[in-house]
């Protein structure tokens, strides 16, 4: 995943492995929710760019409102008609923003489908589970209803549900298992891309193991890709290739999963990351760390960077100037003011950046730092 | 293993004198845990061998949801009960709380057994308050904060200044200056101040112990450090006990003293955060710490759905899902019968760590 932006950087090449067209490319990507009679406009997405191979698995992680769905929707717009979209989408090199209907539909199921935050919640409660495995396959017209009623099987099969299991009801499932309905949904199609938003949240955390590995499954054996979106980063970092961390509407930080939770350049990601406790890391032992404050109304983002309000480490010109994202080391970048003034790269402007945080915040990160590194 | 290690082995001891059933002696040991939170002090709140049993529906079995729990919570002791998905753990907090009668068995308060008898139990809940999480509903859309918070004043005919108790409330859960807060609507109020309205309504009647059930679970991750640490600081200053109810094993070591695993109505670890999560002995806590994301041991992932209350296997609770036994460890260590056949005792509800498990028990007694 490689943000092209309206600044060229030199790492944007490197860190795009290949060179050829990558399966998903998003280029400065907007929406706007329209102004209501009750509620003013909401730039929910406000430029972001992503970059995505086939078998690669690309987390976005980010706090409640942050638009981390708004994004999701936007690939392959189903956001609602109040939504006004800009930028470009390019699956395959096909620009998903300007295509036909008809060609959108097509590429919806067999293209790129998504698991929708919450969905278990929405299977319909009259429709044996097998109907509604089997209709996106009928909508494509690439099977007969006996065709598609046992592909229905197989695919339950593929998520580790007894074929059996397409005469039951979502009520006779449990949580979990409605999880691997809606992904053996997404998969009906045999699309290249998948997106699932929120799939874990809400599960307890063997349940959650288990949707993971099966995910991970999925991909590594169809060579699929995947835009995962959780709140957890830990759950990100330990599933994903690549990490993008959004922040009002943006991605504020990106680069390999592993290293943007153990050393987060910006100062956000590294609240974020430190807000799940090692078991185990003493420093957090009676110790939970959070971030004062609230998330920024995405109606009013705070000018400047609009992480400065809540920012430990913010400088005067936080406030006014705006933050792009700069390289913050190999194959990643962050934005922040505080990263990058030196080719030292992450670390350094980590360090230096951790130590004007007080006490508390450095034990911690110099903990989370030693056990982490070694690479 | 971490099993054979000093401190664990110390710890075996509840779980050595199992097989005789009278695992109770462990409670006057007194074992010093390093942090003192209450420590020897009597429990403030107590579960005794509590079963709480719902009745089958339409011809179904009933369902043994808590199936004979002792637990402590001592004064100014924070305490997780964790657990996944349908083990009980809900049903145990409400009949901590007098919400549900226990089928069996009894909870004491202060060294008093509750009354079930409403008048006893208002007087019980002024002690004793429940947090559920907001999303679950528990603010009225149409109230004001003010309203919220002042509620359980109302309904216990609070004698003293209702604003000045509503202030003081909001303040210690970190909403100031709680003015500003008076009259805002909860859709006004994003989900971490939700949530810290909901905690300012348990302790404006200044209980002594609260019973959180998943207080964190919606919140985002940085949201969520900021109510734990008010928790925290609650016992810290104002010496609240607290069970905290979660599936979430990251919690437990963020703020909690001791753990109590729990897996289909029974508690199968207990002891310290440090030494239960540090070094798990029985398979399920085992398995439950290896899938974490941060685990460095291998993930055991349990297959299967959550277990069903209504069809306790016989033996070993756990032992249709035991890595342990599957592998044939528990057979070397000539335990396979047991796991199959003899239950284990209920363990202490306070005192040294203590592990349900037949070979744990086994392994920790070979190891000397
Ligand atoms: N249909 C809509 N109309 C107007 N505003 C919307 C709509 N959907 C979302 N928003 C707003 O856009 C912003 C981004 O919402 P979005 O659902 O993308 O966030 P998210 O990162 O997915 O959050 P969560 O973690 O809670 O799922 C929020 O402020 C939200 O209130
Ligand atoms: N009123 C009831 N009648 C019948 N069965 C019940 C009732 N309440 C709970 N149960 C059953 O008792 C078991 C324990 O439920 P409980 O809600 O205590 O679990 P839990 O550990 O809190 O789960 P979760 O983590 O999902 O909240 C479950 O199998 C549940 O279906
Ligand atoms: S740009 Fe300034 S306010 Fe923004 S994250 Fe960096 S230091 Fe903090
Ligand atoms: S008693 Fe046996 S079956 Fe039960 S947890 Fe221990 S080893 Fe596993
Ligand atoms: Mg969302
Ligand atoms: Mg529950």
């Amino acid at each position: 995943m490689t943000p092209h932006d309206t600044h060229e950087e030199p790492a944007a090449a490197k860190a795009a492995p290949g060179g050829g067209t990558p399966l998903l490319e998003v280029r400065n990507l907007e929406v706007t929710y329209a102004r209501t009679p009750g509620s003013p406009a909401v730039p929910a997405v406000r430029g972001v760019d992503l970059r995505l191979e086939a078998g690669q698995k690309l987390g976005i992680a980010g706090e409640s409102g942050c638009g981390k769905s708004t994004l999701a929707l936007a690939l392959l717009r189903l956001l609602p008609s109040t939504a006004k979209l800009s930028g470009e989408i390019l699956l395959d090199g096909e620009d998903i923003r300007t295509m036909s209907w008809g060609r959108l539909r097509a590429v919806r199921w067999a293209g790129a489908s998504v698991v929708f935050q919450g969905a278990m919640h929405s299977l319909n409660a009259v429709h044996r589970i097998g109907d509604q495995i089997a209709e996106p396959i009928l909508l494509h017209g690439r099977a007969t209803p006996a065709a598609a009623r046992k592909r229905a099987g197989e695919l339950l099969e593929q998520v580790g549900l007894p074929a059996a299991r397409v005469q039951a009801y979502p009520h006779e499932l449990s949580g979990g298992q409605r999880q691997r309905v809606m992904i053996a949904m997404a998969l009906a199609c045999d699309p290249r891309l998948v997106i699932a938003d929120e799939p874990t949240t809400a599960l307890d955390v063997m349940i959650q193991a288990q949707i993971l590995r099966l995910i991970e499954g999925l991909v590594a054996d169809q060579d699929l890709g995947l835009i995962m979106i959780s709140h957890d980063l830990a759950v990100l970092s330990d599933t994903c290739d690549r990490l993008a961390v959004m922040y009002a509407g943006r991605v504020v930080e990106e680069g390999p999963a592993k290293a943007v939770h153990a050393h987060a350049a910006h100062p956000y990601g590294r609240a974020l990351s430190s807000a799940f406790p090692r078991i185990g890391d003493l420093a957090s032992r009676r110790a939970p760390r959070g971030l004062p404050g609230d998330p920024p109304d995405p109606a009013a983002v705070p000018d400047g960077c609009a992480f400065h309000p809540r920012c430990p480490v913010a400088l005067d010109v936080c406030a006014t100037q705006d933050q792009v994202l700069r390289v913050a080391g190999p194959g990643r970048r962050a934005a922040c003011v505080r990263v990058g003034d030196d080719e030292g790269g992450a670390g350094a402007g980590d360090g230096a950046a951790v130590a004007r945080e007080g006490a508390g915040g450095a034990a911690s990160e110099g903990v989370s730092e030693t056990t982490g590194s070694g690479s | 293993m971490s099993g054979a290690e000093t401190g664990a082995v110390r710890g075996g001891g509840a779980a050595d004198r199992a097989p005789d059933g009278a695992a109770h002696g462990a409670r006057d040991l007194g074992v010093l845990a390093p942090d003192g939170a209450g420590d020897g002090a009597p429990p403030l709140l107590s579960a005794e061998q509590v079963k709480v049993v719902f009745p089958g529906r339409r011809g179904d079995r009933e369902a043994r949801a808590v199936d004979g729990v002792d637990l402590d919570v001592r004064p100014g002791e924070i305490v997780a009960l964790v657990g996944e998905s349908g083990c009980g753990k809900t049903t145990l907090a409400r009949s901590l709380l007098g919400l549900v009668t226990p089928t069996s068995g009894r909870v004491t308060f202060d060294g008093k057994p509750l009354e079930y008898a409403s008048r006893a139990l208002k007087a019980y809940r002024r002690r004793a308050q429940l947090v559920l999480q907001d999303p679950s509903g528990s603010l009225n859309p149409r109230h004001t904060v003010y309203e919220a918070v002042a509620e359980g004043l109302r309904i216990h005919g609070y004698a003293g200044d209702e604003q000045e108790a509503v202030a003081g409330a909001l303040s210690r859960a970190g909403l100031r200056p709680p003015e500003r807060f008076f009259l805002r609507h909860p859709h006004e109020l994003s989900g971490g101040q939700r949530q810290r309205v909901v905690i300012a309504g348990a302790l404006v009647l200044e209980p002594e112990l609260i019973v959180a059930d998943e207080p964190v679970a919606s919140l985002d991750a940085s949201v969520r450090g900021e109510i734990l640490a008010l928790l925290l600081r609650l016992r810290d200053e104002l010496g609240l006990s607290a069970l905290i109810v979660t599936h979430d094993l990251g919690l437990a070591w963020n703020i909690a003293d001791r753990v109590a695993v729990m897996y289909l109505g029974r508690i199968v670890e207990t002891g310290e955060v440090e030494q239960v999560l540090t070094a798990p002995r029985h398979p399920y806590t085992r398995a439950l710490l290896s899938v974490l994301p941060e685990s460095e041991t291998e993930p055991v992932i349990l297959t299967g759905e959550p277990p069903d209350p209504s069809r306790v296997p016989s033996g070993c609770r756990f032992h249709a899902r035991c890595p342990v036994l599957a592998s044939g460890e528990a057979e070397r260590a000539g335990v396979a019968d047991a796991c199959r056949t003899r239950e284990l005792p209920v363990l202490p509800g306070s005192g040294p760590a203590a592990v349900a498990c037949h070979w744990a028990e086994a392994v920790e007694r070979a190891a000397g």
